[in-house]
């Protein structure tokens, strides 16, 4: 998967678990939690969105490595190209 | 209209999701109703076709009117319907429950042009009649589509909403609703306070443990074991769980936790966990998920809002210590979490470092006293040291 697809998908995971959030701008480096008052039933819904849209599994202690738009991408990367699929 | 809280007075009828002669069962969701809590979906409490829809959408009626009119199973239908009534009309008793007999068929199709509340709301800020348009919605309803589409054939105009989602004074409304809840409370309740430091270190050792094991979708949070070792220890003390109404205490119907949920815009709710005592706690936890989704995103039910028998609320999350909470009326009593925090702590004579929690309590000085209360929250310590009696 490109940046770009990873992108899109954790975009599509953010508004699914927030459909009130969709339209609204994200910056990247902002931790959601601190940009959207995301809490931690909000980041459980976003690694449940995440792994079944892209098969990806969160394990609890690497929530904070999903926390953030650019923290997400890098993340995914990373373990979608350790699985081969990036 | 259903009262879905003390502090509301009216709902108006945003949209219908059945029609004349349609079947329904106890527990359906027919109808949308804005109330100052958010849209929410009303479910019907009794079985039968419908006969005949009251009010129109787009209408404020007080708590109390009748909107609809269902038949029961071989009850005859109505005879022609006559006007609607004035929405001021004077709340009716519901039909009686009919006596057995043939079903009758269903009645006329309805006429009306149904309009999703999207569709409506967007119609209204473009300053479109949505009744005006063809619907190719499910059902032939006007959907958004429609309303855009009617509007990009329209000469241009400055259309200057973007934001469709809520309408503008709906925070203000909701405002105004805690107000008044809050304000009534505080007036008429006498509070009594207790609170108490509880070691979580043994329930969160073994909540990682059974995470580590689930798949993503069934992971737990803390949040869930705080609500079911609740809802268990009100079992022990039930002056806590019920309602005062007509200067009584009267018992809850059941232990239905209510979650205190906060709203990204602002203002919060706090929908019903039914029957949470006899939930396992997967089934904590998904309803906690559905309930925080869909009072942030999509719709509560009536009956969630309408149903609870005590309310907790946690504001751990934020750093907050203890939280000093103040009874939703009718309720007798609030539970309140603070955050988990690293402390010395002594552990059979010596000194270690634990994970704990400050539980607080504010109940109603009417229907129980601090004794009772001290030992509801003697009993949810107990119930927290024992992690896999609350699975």
């Amino acid at each position: 998967m490109t940046e770009d697809e990873i992108r899109t998908a954790v975009l599509a995971a953010l508004t699914s678990v927030a459909p009130d959030l969709e339209g609204e701008a994200v910056d990247p480096a902002i931790a959601f939690r601190d940009q959207f008052d995301f809490d931690s039933m909000d980041l459980l819904n976003f690694a449940i969105a995440l792994h079944d849209s892209l098969g990806v599994d969160i394990p609890e202690i690497d929530y904070p490595r999903v926390a953030s738009l650019e923290g997400s991408i890098a993340y995914l990367s990373e373990k979608l190209s350790a699985s081969g699929r990036s | 209209m259903p009262s879905l809280g003390s502090d509301m007075e009216a709902g108006t009828l945003v949209e219908w999701l059945v029609a004349p002669g349609d079947t329904v069962s106890r527990g359906d969701i027919v109808a949308v109703v804005e109330t100052q809590k958010g849209a929410i979906e009303i479910e019907t409490f009794e079985a039968g076709v419908v006969d005949r829809l009251v009010v129109e959408p787009g209408t404020e009626v007080p708590v109390g009117t009748v909107i609809a009119h269902i038949r029961g199973a071989g009850e005859p239908a109505a005879p022609e319907a006559p006007a609607p009534e004035a929405p001021e009309a004077k709340p009716k008793p519901k039909p009686k429950a009919p006596k057995p007999a043939a079903a009758k068929p269903a009645g006329p199709a309805p006429t009306r042009v149904r309009v999703s509340p999207v569709a409506r709301r967007r119609a209204g800020q473009l300053g479109i009649d949505p009744e005006t348009l063809a619907g190719t919605g499910p059902g032939g309803a006007v959907s958004l589509e429609d309303v855009e589409r009617a509007a990009a054939a329209a000469p241009a105009t400055a259309a200057s909403a973007t934001r469709a989602a809520t309408p503008p004074d709906a925070s203000a409304a909701m405002r105004r609703a805690i107000a008044a809840a809050m304000a009534r409370s505080k007036r008429e309740i006498p509070h009594y306070y207790l609170s108490t430091t509880i070691d979580l270190t043994q329930a969160l050792d073994w909540l990682e443990a059974e995470n580590r094991r689930l798949p993503v979708a069934g992971r737990l949070l803390y949040g869930a074991l705080l609500v079911k070792a609740t809802a268990l220890a009100l079992g022990e003390v039930p002056e806590l769980n019920g309602f005062w109404r007509d200067d009584g205490f009267v018992p809850g119907p059941g232990i239905h936790v209510g979650a205190a949920i906060a709203l990204r815009r602002g203002g919060l709710v706090a929908p019903a966990i039914h029957d949470t005592d006899g939930k396992d706690l997967g089934a904590v936890m998904q309803a906690l998920r559905d309930l925080v989704q869909r009072a942030r995103g999509g719709r509560l039910r009536a009956s969630e809002l309408s149903d609870p028998t005590v309310t907790v609320t946690s504001l751990g999350e934020n750093g907050v210590e203890a939280v000093f909470p103040v009874i939703y009326p009718p309720q007798v009593a609030i539970v309140g979490f603070g955050s988990v925090v690293e402390r010395p702590w002594s552990v059979d004579g010596r000194i270690e470092s634990r994970r704990v929690i400050t539980a607080s309590l504010a109940a109603d000085h009417r229907v129980s006293d601090g004794h009772r209360g001290a030992l509801f929250l003697r009993a949810l310590d107990r119930r927290l040291q024992d992690p896999e009696t609350l699975a």
